[in-house]
């Protein structure tokens, strides 16, 4: 009962996060919220594989975060995004809202199909995906692209978890989350160095 | 010794040696020898056979275990891998030539290795982490750290990110329709989830927009390395799903489906081929066009599946690297690739620009080129099976026939007074004259890689048996 109480107050977290994440435009709030989303996926993922392979996801989580934040810190000034599309508050908090309902409406119909995985973890997991495709269809900003992949893997690793226990695959995905990381680090960093210090061609 | 660690670990050692120790311009060179060091390994020695060599008997064991799965390479791997390492020699050894930043022969070299563990990793389904791995891997290729990021690139990004969960999703749900093949809900949900995977990892129509938007932005050798890299392995990924499970070999509506994705990458690659004003973006729309014919040759209902995809394959290689070679020292000169900016280059830069007619025209299927013998084989299949998906594959083909025609008359557009120079160095034009040779070899004697895919069907198990 405590452990339900405590996946569906995770999940809570996970739609509260995304929705910080998909809204706000300073970008210290976001890795924040990733940083707690990672803590809520830590805990569904744990619902399924072991304590230790969930903890893995999480540090490796935050050392996604952690590479982002020092390469953000590092890059002068952002400039604004391009703004064709409609990217009003309501309109991401309606985007959140009908997510939340199409998840909400998917999950028995996926624990039905799926039997035993949870529902928490359906919620969670669906919930997590459709913010982090919501937001690549929302912007064209590198820093928020690379979040929005981030948030939809989680959402994806949280529902394999629960199928797939594999520690090659555990590792791979681990390995495809940090290089994902530094990819984005790098385009982040990328244009902004003097042309000076480039390196020979 | 085991196969995994002579061409897997061995290259991605040798690849992130080079990255931090080793001395820049050697780069090439070494990439270029190890690959085809591997190569002929994969020719010479059979892979779990052993072999006597005067007193001593070497065996090179098929698989290693790694955190409980197994990474393994067969007897029947053997040609693939010496074609793969073959290809990507020729990219390196290009590399000096085509004066690309010299890290891309490091990363490409761990690049391919990654690639070829796509293949080995067990189960097979696997493959779809490290093909992303590998995706990522290329981002600082074709990123200058001094240049501002593109939308192609982001766009890259994102649709091999996307590419991964689909696919990993669909085999777990696959193995659930094997189980149950009467289950028709199960079986459109897991192929649709498992097309929808693919067509974001191989760039299908309407999915490809980034391709021309990289040839825009990045650099021509590296955005070819990657056309030619990541569409092929994922082709034998492709291969290998529809050798393991039954009912997708034999299902119609799949049949039809990939067929009409490869018509509409054809259709729509040669059509936008032949409206572009950026040479760059021509060859971009042009390994759509190919891309879709491999696509092609993967719908078949035919037992030449296997056979005609390689035909396919192996003088793509070729022919995206003479192309991206030649449009590299072009860019050199006229750093936009637009038609104004290179119009009467032809006398300027005679050889590089021939040699791109000749990549261009192998594409188009043009007789005695590389690209003839397996265009001719896919068209008599087809027009086996439809008509009308032989005209659409006939129209794309046009089109790119048209994009031929109107580069060629940009590029001849010079001053009547404008005298003939040789601009290109001599590595150039040994490099450009040695693929332009090759395109001819292949195209005139075709069966010269008899020997290398004859074997080829027996890595898979049920197609073209």
């Amino acid at each position: 009962m405590v452990i339900d109480i405590i996946s569906w107050v995770s999940v809570g977290l996970m739609l509260a996060t995304a929705t910080a994440v998909l809204i706000n435009r300073d970008w210290r709030l976001s890795l924040g919220a990733l940083a707690v989303q990672y803590i809520a996926a830590f805990w569904l993922v744990t619902r399924h594989l072991p304590f230790v392979m969930g903890s893995a996801k999480l540090i490796t989580g935050w050392m996604v975060i952690a590479a982002l934040g020092m390469t953000r810190l590092a890059v002068p000034s952002a400039e604004d995004e391009e703004s064709f599309l409609p990217r009003g508050l309501w309109f991401r908090v309606t985007l959140v809202f009908v997510m939340a309902l199409v998840a909400a409406g998917a999950t028995p119909r996926i624990e039905s199909a799926i039997p035993g995985l949870g529902l928490p973890v359906i919620t969670g997991s669906l919930l997590l995906i459709g913010a982090g495709v919501a937001h690549l269809g929302l912007t064209s900003d590198t820093l928020n692209v690379i979040l929005g992949l981030l948030t939809m893997l989680t959402g994806f690793e949280i529902l394999y978890a629960a199928i797939e226990s594999s520690i090659l695959v555990a590792g791979l995905l681990a390995v495809t989350n940090l290089g994902l990381g530094i990819a984005g680090s790098y385009l982040l960093i990328a244009g902004s160095t003097p042309i000076e210090m480039e390196e020979e061609e | 010794m085991s196969a995994p660690i002579i061409w897997i670990l061995t290259p991605f050692a040798v690849g992130f040696l080079t990255l931090f120790f080793l001395q820049k311009r050697f780069s090439p060179l070494i990439g270029g020898t190890v690959s085809t060091i591997l190569a002929l390994v994969a020719l010479i020695f059979p892979i779990d056979t052993a072999l006597l060599l005067g007193s001593t008997s070497i065996k090179i064991s098929a698989s290693v275990q790694f955190f409980g799965r197994s990474f393994s390479l067969n007897t029947a791997d053997g040609p693939l891998i010496a074609i793969i390492y073959g290809l990507a020699a020729l990219w390196f050894f290009g590399t000096e030539a085509s004066g690309t930043a010299n890290r891309f022969v490091a990363l490409g070299l761990m690049i391919v290795a990654l690639l070829t563990a796509s293949i080995a990793v067990e189960p097979f389904l696997f493959a779809a982490l490290l093909l992303d791995m590998a995706a990522m891997l290329v981002i600082p290729l074709l990123v200058p750290v001094y240049q501002k990021p593109g939308r192609g690139v982001i766009q890259f990004l994102i649709y091999q990110t996307l590419a991964m969960p689909f696919i990993l999703f669909s085999g777990w749900m696959l193995a659930g329709v094997e189980a149950s093949p009467g289950a028709i809900g199960a079986t459109v949900q897991a192929g649709t989830i498992l097309g929808l995977g693919f067509a974001f990892l191989i760039g299908v129509f309407p999915f490809y927009n980034w391709i021309p938007m990289l040839m825009e932005e990045a650099s021509p050798y590296v955005t070819g390395f990657l056309l030619w890299a990541l569409p092929t392995f994922t082709v034998i990924f492709a291969l290998g799903f529809l050798d393991r499970y039954t009912w997708l070999r034999s299902s119609p509506q799949l049949s039809g489906a990939i067929q009409l994705a490869g018509v509409f990458m054809v259709a729509s690659g040669g059509l936008f081929a032949s409206q572009q004003k950026h040479v760059g973006r021509i060859m971009g729309y042009a390994a759509v066009t190919e891309t879709g014919l491999l696509v092609l040759a993967m719908g078949l209902k035919s037992s030449e599946i296997v056979n005609t995809t390689f035909l396919l394959l192996i003088p793509r290689g070729l022919e995206l690297a003479v192309w991206a070679l030649a449009l590299s020292i072009i860019k050199r000169r006229a750093y936009s690739l637009r038609f104004s900016e290179v119009q009467g280059l032809a006398r300027s830069y005679p050889v590089a620009v021939a040699a791109l007619i000749l990549a261009h025209l192998s594409m188009t299927g043009f007789p005695l080129l590389a690209g003839f013998p397996a265009r001719l084989a896919l068209w008599q299949e087809l027009a086996r099976q439809s008509l009308a998906v032989s005209f659409w594959v006939f129209f794309g083909l046009l089109g790119l026939l048209i994009a031929l025609g109107r580069t060629l008359a940009v590029f001849v557009m010079a001053e009547e007074k404008k005298a003939w120079e040789l601009n290109e160095s001599w590595v150039q034009i040994i490099m450009l004259g040695l693929g332009a040779i090759g395109l001819f070899i292949l195209g005139m004697f075709p069966q010269i890689l008899q020997p290398l895919i004859a074997n080829l069907p027996a890595l898979f198990e049920h197609l073209g048996q």
